[in-house]
């Protein structure tokens, strides 16, 4: 009931309790999977250019750090850059053709269709297009995987919308511009926010892609692959981690900012 | 005048498909002014399309509506009408005072008059505490006393109710009766109210029309003259049992039983 609701939060030791609780099993498992594989590896003597162990990647990052961030920047500019062109371009087409239903009918199986193609594969004409060096190149390439998703599910969101709330603002005789501020836009805004989540992701497996096509040496892409190369495995492996880390990083903003935006939403409500 | 004039209206669905619906027959019905009018009949006799006629959420195959001596459509656009559905239909992104101010908004308030009418109107249905919350921390009669409170907020002369407390139990829909009548003594204004159940359209109701099953057709109108305000006893009060079994006999004639 409500009122319950309103009553006083529970306290501060109380809810770091509570949080603890929640994470416990998540960390000893890490723990566990980490502990496991240093033993395992040092146990059975595996080779180092099979599979290092946790610590020695943990000595590489530390001992590449300067040269790891330096590199994953240009990558990152890539991904950050191309999430949001991409994203901003899938609302913007969502918006269009939810309006008009016969652009709708005309673009969503396409777009369904062209979201099921491996996209990736045109990295190298996109290359050709902007320049093999042009950070520009990048963005493009993260941009158009980010784009389907994000359009696709944004289309929904503006007409998956339930048939009485549209009787309703028929019946306040609200004209189409209101109902799509009002109704359609916030209605979409989970649609959207879990095909941004999705987007953050492929935004990084995308940037790193191209670095293995682009000719700009300064990437971690080009980096893994220089490092594989010369069988430096565990600078290899610091590599993933950083862009792991970064990945994880990235797809924790977009659920920090959909609990701000729509703190309403099931998603994001506080559990009792 | 009528406020709801409606002569010699059908309804058709899907017409000339392999699906063809008649919906409703033949209907002719006057609602006047401060009258407080149910509609019954057993499911899919119509009754949900007659109001959505009456709204212009749909329209009619043949024959006349007239709202306010207007088309419906009109009238829609006059916003004569307020809207309550079976479901409360809240918006889940907006808290309860802003779904009250949402009609408000659509027809151009300025916000501090918003503000205003909002409150009034919480504190009309008993919710002004929980203006800050959101619908899903309601209980169901809660979050259908916002929804009348966002039917009433621009003041329409007409209220349109399809079952409002078709999906509450019989409890809580006793009580949302009691106040659904106290609101419309403050308010006034007409009332027409779609309900499957005898009590409540006996209890509720100046005037009950009862409706066949498909097609749908008004085979009887009683009034009930029960006294006001009606009260907790009211529904032990003889002539309420009368009038409760009137209403069920015309709906098994209605039946064809």
């Amino acid at each position: 009931m409500a009122h319950e609701l309103t009553a006083s939060q529970p306290s501060l030791s109380r809810r770091l309790a509570d949080r603890l609780r929640y994470y416990l099993p998540t960390l000893i498992a890490t723990v566990t999977v980490l502990l496991a594989w240093e033993l395992i590896v040092r146990v059975f003597n595996i080779q180092q250019f099979l599979i290092p162990k946790p610590s020695s990647i943990v000595a590489a990052f530390i001992d590449q750090r300067t040269i790891l961030f330096d590199k994953v920047f240009n990558t990152l500019r890539g991904a950050v850059g191309g999430f949001a062109l991409g994203s901003l371009a899938g609302i913007v087409m969502a918006l269009i053709t939810a309006r008009w239903v016969m652009l709708r009918q005309a673009m969503l199986p396409f777009a369904i269709a062209a979201n099921s193609v491996p996209i990736i594969a045109f990295s190298p004409i996109l290359f050709n297009w902007f320049g093999p060096s042009n950070p520009f190149s990048w963005m493009a390439i993260v941009a158009v995987i980010v784009f389907f998703p994000v359009m696709i599910n944004m289309v929904r969101g503006l007409t998956q919308v339930d048939p009485r709330a549209l009787e309703l603002m028929r019946s306040y005789a609200s004209g189409d511009f209101k109902t799509l501020f009002a109704l359609r836009i916030p209605n979409s805004l989970p649609f959207l926010f879990s095909a941004l989540r999705v987007a953050t992701v492929l935004s990084m497996i995308g940037a790193v892609v191209a670095d293995f096509f682009g000719v700009e040496r300064a990437t971690i892409g080009k980096y893994i692959t220089q490092e594989s190369a010369s069988f430096k495995f565990e600078n290899t492996w610091a590599a993933i981690l950083l862009v792991s880390v970064i990945g994880i990083a990235f797809y924790l903003i977009i659920v920090l900012a959909e609990r701000v935006i729509m703190p309403w939403h099931v998603s994001v409500r506080k559990s009792e | 005048m009528s406020v709801v004039s409606i002569k010699n209206v059908n309804k058709v669905f899907g017409v000339n498909s392999s699906e063809q619906v008649d919906a409703l027959q033949d209907i002719n019905l006057e609602i006047g002014a401060n009258e407080f009018v149910s509609l019954i009949g057993p499911s899919g006799c119509g009754k949900s399309t007659l109001l959505r006629l009456i709204a212009d959420l749909l329209s009619p195959t043949s024959g006349q509506v007239l709202v306010n001596g207007k088309p419906p459509q009109q009238a829609r656009l006059d916003r004569d009408y307020g809207f309550v559905f079976q479901a409360p239909t809240l918006y889940e992104w907006r808290s309860v005072i802003q779904n009250v101010q949402l009609p408000l908004e659509i027809m151009g308030l300025p916000s501090q008059r918003r503000a205003e009418r909002a409150r009034e109107m919480l504190k009309l249905v008993e919710l002004e505490s929980f203006g800050n919350l959101y619908p899903w921390q309601l209980s169901g009669g809660m979050q259908q006393r916002v929804a009348i409170a966002r039917a009433l907020a621009f003041q329409p002369a007409l209220l349109l109710m399809d079952e409002p407390f078709g999906a509450l139990d019989e409890f809580t829909r006793e009580r949302m009766n009691m106040e659904l009548l106290k609101i419309w003594g403050q308010t006034g204004g007409t009332v027409i109210f779609v309900t499957h159940s005898i009590a409540e359209a006996v209890f509720l109701s100046s005037r009950v029309v009862v409706m066949s099953p498909r097609p749908g057709r008004v085979t009887k109108m009683l009034e009930i003259d029960l006294p006001r305000p009606r009260a907790f006893e009211t529904r032990e009060d003889e002539r309420f049992f009368a009038a409760v079994t009137e209403v069920r006999e015309s709906l098994r004639e209605a039946y064809g039983a």
